[in-house]
């Protein structure tokens, strides 16, 4: 017997189970990534002095990955339009741009925290530092993870849209939801860990 | 239907029993896992209350087996004594109660009582139980480090666990039971909401699925903030960040080597924001069981179904909001502690209302006493115990002189292990005929209950006399070096041989619960006569996807006992 809702969704909660779950999972890496948020807080609070972001960090170049991010966001729905649309080389077209934005991204912040070493500035330098890298870290630790999904959907998971179309559309927004969060996190790492 | 994949190819024995996607094996394999936990857990505090009955003493007969750095003649070390007290907890708490309560149950009784054909992610489920191994694994592996295991408490504050040999294994066999219970958690949400029967709405729900609907929300939004604290304890243990390292902290005479200006508050915050919820996580899925098990041998409708479920949504949402009353003796100031102690009075009102209800349930019934029904009639005096005694702990004025003695350990544990297992044992001899197609022995039963529930009290009631004197938790002598605990010493030895009865008596319980597989009585598919939908599918269901015969349909409620009639129940399928 097949599980229900797996395709299709429930007419009484308007979800398919993929689609409750991804929500309930972000629910839980909200939950994550404001446990840190809530301690970058505490520990400025309750520091004496506190770097200003930009004295520290690059600033343009974080301009720079953010407008990448953003940009990725874009075309991980157009390639999820793509396939809505049944247009099968729209969806393989944007969502190789959406991996290779995101590749950039990570070259960025890999040059970033090289020139960091590089100035001597290390987790261990100051509790400011600490925290950049620790956050900064968790996030590219996401975008890793979205990327492994991102490449899987556009290589052998691609497959299913000769077998199951439906299903596989509901995978690619499930794995669009996903890179949105990333991305979400990102826009809230920009500001308070640059700008403020 | 359920057949239909079994008679096109049969699944290997690894696929079916080891490695397995189907939500009852799944939940079984949970199930032995923790009580073997518990076991371990209960065993290591049995080697610590003879240290707290004796101390310096050689521990006869297994003394010899540990090797001289951990036991030296046959005596306990004081480093060896704090990584078992460590490791007790966390193996009680995390590779014990919860697993036994959220995996075993979550996973084998939810499904079935919603009448869907397995969870909404079967191979989510199989790496949530696989992950939960690993950390167990990697928990436990921890002993045999140059080091030994984490020795500082199951909280691990800092900055004592940021120093502490063990620590890094802890944390990072904890990052994996956090992804276990995550994946879970969030597979028990979606089946709850998702694969509900045909007319089976919220408010038909057995509340036993309530239960499990709301610990696992609170598995999905409280469990995140400790992995943030456990990732950040990780960067000062391994890159050397001060995230919970104070200014000048100095260490054996030396300054530490860390940068400092970070606070050790911070951890407790982040920890306490999971630990709370998950006392609630430690006790809800216990009175899910309970109201199965009083409903169906009182053979009366809840008392309140609308009050219960209501108050339980309620507990999930306060939850959130009491944490910081662990940290009354921080410098939070009168603010904090004002408001923490205002929200902690409010959580205790649903707290009451969901015992009370099951108390007015028993009300003007016919009851039928079997083991399942003793251990649930004993859970709710219990519970009350455990639920009074913490008021006091509620209120910073009388927190203060009680915090960290042994009235908070009698305080949790009345909640915990008469509380929560005991309502856990009920479920076990509850669903053992739907899980393995035979009931449990009732003498041996029997057997198990009474000594457990007399030596249970004696080992948690006397705590609470050491506790009020003032005798403080974690002595390693059991507080010989203080005058103030010499009126209550004597308690110490007979803690410990009451604890060592407890152990005892959990014999006939192995026994029986191995025995009755090949020997128990063979039971109806409906063996209790019981009115929610697991007692529909077939004794031991099929294994493979596919619990029902039938895709059942919900007519009523879940529980509509008592009715006139031959049958004096109505079952949740009959139109």
């Amino acid at each position: 017997m097949d599980i229900p809702y797996t395709v299709h969704a429930r007419p009484d909660t308007g979800l398919y189970n993929a689609k409750l779950g991804i929500w309930l999972f972000l629910a839980s890496e909200i939950m994550l990534f404001g446990g840190l948020f809530s301690s970058y807080i505490f520990l400025r609070m309750g520091a004496d002095v506190w770097p200003h972001g930009s004295s520290i960090l690059n600033v343009p170049i974080a301009t720079f990955n953010t407008v990448v991010l953003i940009s990725s966001s874009i075309t991980v729905v157009l390639a999820w339009a793509g396939l809505a649309m049944k247009n099968f080389n729209q969806f393989r077209k944007f969502m190789f741009l959406t991996i290779l934005l995101g590749f950039v991204f990570l070259g960025v912040k890999a040059y970033e925290y090289n020139q960091k070493f590089h100035h001597g500035l290390y987790p261990s330098t100051s509790v400011f530092m600490g925290i950049y890298f620790t956050m900064t870290g968790l996030h590219v630790l996401h975008i890793i993870g979205g990327l492994v999904v991102n490449l899987y959907f556009l290589g052998p998971g691609s497959k299913m849209w000769k077998s199951d179309p439906d299903r596989f559309l509901n995978r690619i927004e499930v794995a669009g939801l996903y890179w949105h969060f990333v991305d979400l996190v990102w826009i809230f790492l920009f500001p308070v860990l640059y700008l403020l | 239907m359920a057949h239909d994949s079994h008679t096109h190819h049969e699944e290997s024995f690894w696929r079916k029993y080891i490695f397995s996607v189907d939500h009852k094996v799944i939940g079984i394999q949970y199930g032995v896992t923790s009580l073997f936990f518990l076991l371990v857990g209960f065993c290591m505090m049995m080697m610590m209350r003879w240290q707290l009955a004796y101390p310096g003493e050689p521990m006869p007969l297994i003394g010899g087996l540990f090797s001289e750095n951990l036991m030296p003649g046959g005596v306990m070390l004081p480093e060896f004594y704090n990584a078992l007290g460590a490791m007790h907890g966390t193996i009680m708490i995390f590779l014990g109660v919860v697993p036994l309560g959220v995996g075993a149950f979550g996973n084998f009784v939810v499904p079935l009582q919603v009448g869907a054909p397995d969870m909404a992610f079967p191979k989510l489920n199989m790496a949530s139980y696989w992950s939960y191994f690993a950390g167990a694994v990697i928990m436990m592996s921890s002993f045999f480090l140059p080091g030994g295991a984490a020795q500082s408490g199951w909280t691990s504050y800092p900055p004592l666990s940021v120093i502490n040999p063990g620590q890094t294994v802890w944390l990072v066999a904890m990052v994996f039971i956090i992804t276990s219970s995550l994946l879970g958690s969030v597979n028990t949400i979606v089946t709850a909401i998702q694969l509900r029967a045909k007319g089976l709405t919220f408010m038909r729900l057995p509340f036993m699925v309530w239960a499990q609907l709301v610990t696992a929300f609170l598995l999905v939004l409280a469990f995140p903030p400790l992995e943030a604290a456990a990732i950040l304890q990780l960067m000062d243990r391994l890159t050397g960040t001060s995230f919970f390292m104070p200014t000048g902290l100095v260490i054996g005479g030396q300054p530490a080597p860390y940068t400092g200006g970070g606070s050790p508050i911070l951890y407790q915050h982040l920890f306490w924001f999971l630990a709370h919820p998950e006392v609630y996580v430690l006790i809800l899925p216990g009175f899910g069981v309970i109201a199965e098990v009083i409903t169906n041998n009182v053979r009366k409708p809840l008392f309140s179904y609308k009050g219960i479920v209501s108050a339980t949504v309620f507990l999930g949402v306060m939850s959130m909001v009491v944490w910081a009353h662990h940290m009354f003796m921080t410098d939070m100031g009168t603010k904090m502690t004002s408001f923490f102690l205002v929200t902690t009075m409010i959580i205790s009102i649903p707290s009451v209302i969901l015992l009370t209800v099951m108390v007015f349930t028993l009300w003007g019934g016919s009851i039928r006493i079997n083991t399942p029904m003793l251990f649930a009639l004993a859970f709710l005096p219990m519970f009350g115990i455990g639920g009074v005694t913490g008021l006091p702990l509620g209120l910073a004025p009388t927190d203060i002189p009680l915090h960290d003695t042994y009235y908070v350990i009698a305080h949790f544990h009345y909640v915990v292990a008469p509380g929560s297992i005991f309502a856990l044992f009920a479920g076990v001899y509850y669903w053992y005929p739907k899980a393995t197609g035979r009931a449990m022995n009732e003498f041996l039963g029997k057997l198990h209950f009474w000594p457990t529930l007399i030596c249970m009290n004696g080992i948690f009631m006397p705590m609470f006399f050491q506790g009020l004197q003032g005798l403080n938790r974690r002595m390693y002598d059991g507080g010989v070096a203080y005058a103030h605990n010499a009126d209550i010493l004597y308690l110490n030895e007979v803690i410990s041989i009451f604890a060592w009865l407890l152990g005892l008596s959990q014999i006939p319980f192995i026994i029986n619960f191995f025995m009755s597989l090949k020997k128990g009585r063979v039971a109806q598919a409906n063996h209790w006569e019981s009115t929610t939908l697991e007692w529909v599918a077939a004794s031991s269901p099929p294994i493979g996807h596919g619990n029902f015969a039938q895709a059942p349909v919900v007519y009523r409620g879940a529980y509509e006992y008592g009715a006139p009639g031959a049958k004096d129940y109505v079952p949740q399928n009959q139109a």
